[in-house]
């Protein structure tokens, strides 16, 4: 990354298999796993671990996160913090993981992050702005605000329903090549998303996430560090992070984000261009967001996402530019805020060159975005397989 | 239609710096907050304005008109108490002071498009009184 001493890698990955209900099962045990995965596949000793960072949503200890975590797991970081970026959460981790490694903080990170799914789910109270003045018109939870992004969209543009369930058939036509997919042997065509039932109009069932227990994790190291691992590097080349609102009525547009100039910012420290990119892991909580990320960009002008999709060739492995090969959350499933670490762990498959049953021919960039709340928190990284 | 009196949902969480707002809306006026430093008018309520960060926040009678900027039917509630009112509508309003404030869209024709003129009702729901909106 630009004016930033010595690079980062992504050393270790680690992913647990989504789970629609755990049974009990906590989500310290659900990180403790998946850390173990990661630090096995970097293949450095949980001793050497100096940096920790963690999600917000540890549901057995809603204060002091960190420090719970790290003593559950045996750890002494020199560097911990909680992450709270929404869906975003994940990207967030890997840059600030990189910048405390060139602050001279720490070594080598671990960015966990996941959490359980026990049914029924409890209902927390709380006095933010959004739970007074959205959820008593009715209007509580992600759909409605995402329902209500899409159906501004589609009237600035003119955009038509099956062009958006163009990205669900999509997603879930790349799963079928992912068997840890929640989706995986369920594909669905864009006749099958649009006969889904709507839940909040334009949206419609097959256009949102499936919620799912499960958790990821990656290792981040200097690039000297990871050059001695078992895998050939994964660069942390550029990054950028935006936060524009919280809830959907606060926006100040509709129809782009934040993610606009997190990506320009993330393309310029990495000295690219966004058609150079060998793979897009756009974060995907509704086909709307995938639409408008595209289009914010600058694949295409906007409005104009469905001619971009289909000059692509879709977003298969085999595709122009490849997009959420692993499946999308929307194939994969949404294991919470786990579910934006799903986009940088797959990007690392990619570029190792190890994507099972999905690998894209010579794969050496990647851009990954995050996304949290209502369009409104927004973390891109560009990854490569070289400095 | 629905008599939303019936509902039985989740009211608002009001503050003390709030309740001029939801206190109004119970006697059928929208207020919401103006800067006197700034000319601006702000929603949600704040202590401060969110635009230029004067102490010159004022409650002011707004006048109920606001351009629809986008909606959704929703079939699917995600609190289980609006279960009897589906199909029912939420929408953005902007508000013709300038903020843009979420509401309950009453439509009986269901016939609404974004960019409809619309106007502020005062509508008893569950046990409270709130601030719906419905096309001229």
């Amino acid at each position: 990354m630009r004016h930033m001493s010595p690079r980062a890698a992504l050393a270790g990955i680690g992913e647990l298999k989504p789970e629609r209900n755990t049974h009990g099962v906590t989500t310290m045990e659900l990180l403790m796993r998946v850390s173990a995965e990661a630090i096995a596949d970097a293949g450095v000793a949980p001793q050497e671990i100096d940096g920790l960072l963690v999600g917000p949503q540890v549901g057995e200890t809603p204060q002091h996160v960190p420090a719970t975590v790290a003593e559950y797991f045996g750890m002494q970081p020199s560097m911990s913090n909680m992450v709270d970026l929404g869906g975003a959460s994940g990207p967030g981790m890997i840059w600030r993981a990189a910048a405390a490694i060139a602050a001279g903080q720490c070594e080598t990170v671990l960015c966990v992050i996941g959490n359980h799914r026990n049914m029924p789910p409890p209902r927390s109270p709380n006095r933010n702005p959004a739970r007074e003045f959205d959820t008593p018109f009715g209007a509580s939870g992600a759909n409605t605000s995402y329902a209500l992004l899409m159906q501004a969209h589609m009237a600035a543009y003119g955009c038509r329903a099956e062009d958006y369930a163009a990205i669900a058939a999509g997603s879930r036509s790349n799963a079928q090549n992912n068997d840890k997919a929640i989706f995986h042997g369920k594909p669905a065509s864009v006749e099958e998303v649009l006969a889904s039932p709507l839940v909040a109009s334009p949206l419609h069932l097959f256009e949102i996430v499936m919620p799912v227990a499960g958790a990821d994790a990656v290792i981040v190291t200097t690039a000297e560090k990871a050059a001695r691992l078992r895998h050939p590097p994964v660069f942390l080349n550029g990054a950028g992070e935006k936060i524009t609102h919280r809830a959907v009525s606060q926006a100040p547009s509709l129809t782009s984000g934040p993610l606009k100039p997190s990506i320009s910012r993330a393309l310029a420290q990495a000295g690219m261009r966004i058609q150079d990119i060998d793979f897009l892991s756009l974060y995907d909580c509704y086909t709307i967001m995938v639409a408008a990320t595209i289009e914010d960009a600058g694949l295409c002008a906007p409005g104009k996402f469905a001619e971009w999709l289909k000059d692509n060739g879709g977003m298969s492995c085999e595709a122009r530019q490849p997009i959420n090969t692993h499946g999308g959350q929307l194939g994969f499933g949404q294991p919470d805020l786990a579910g934006g670490m799903t986009h940088v762990v797959e990007a690392v498959r990619q570029i190792r060159g190890t994507a099972p049953n999905r690998q894209i021919k010579n794969c050496r960039s990647a851009l990954v975005t995050g996304n949290g709340a209502t369009m409104s928190e927004a973390v891109v990284l560009v990854l490569g397989a070289d400095l | 239609m629905i008599d939303y009196r019936t509902l039985d949902v989740p009211g608002p969480t009001i503050t003390d710096l709030s309740r001029p707002f939801w206190e109004a809306a119970a006697r059928g006026r929208l207020t919401i907050q103006h800067c006197t430093s700034c000319n601006r008018g702000v929603f949600y309520p704040r202590p401060l304005c969110p635009h230029c960060w004067a102490d010159a926040l004022e409650w002011r009678d707004a006048s109920g008109k606001g351009t629809l900027t986008s909606f959704s039917q929703i079939w699917k509630p995600g609190h289980p108490g609006w279960l009897p009112a589906v199909p029912y509508y939420v929408g953005l309003v902007q508000l013709s002071e300038g903020p843009t404030m979420l509401s309950h869209i009453v439509d009986e024709r269901r016939s609404i498009r974004v960019g409809d003129q619309l106007v502020f009702k005062s509508v008893p729901t569950g046990s409270r009184i709130l601030p719906f909106f419905h096309k001229i």
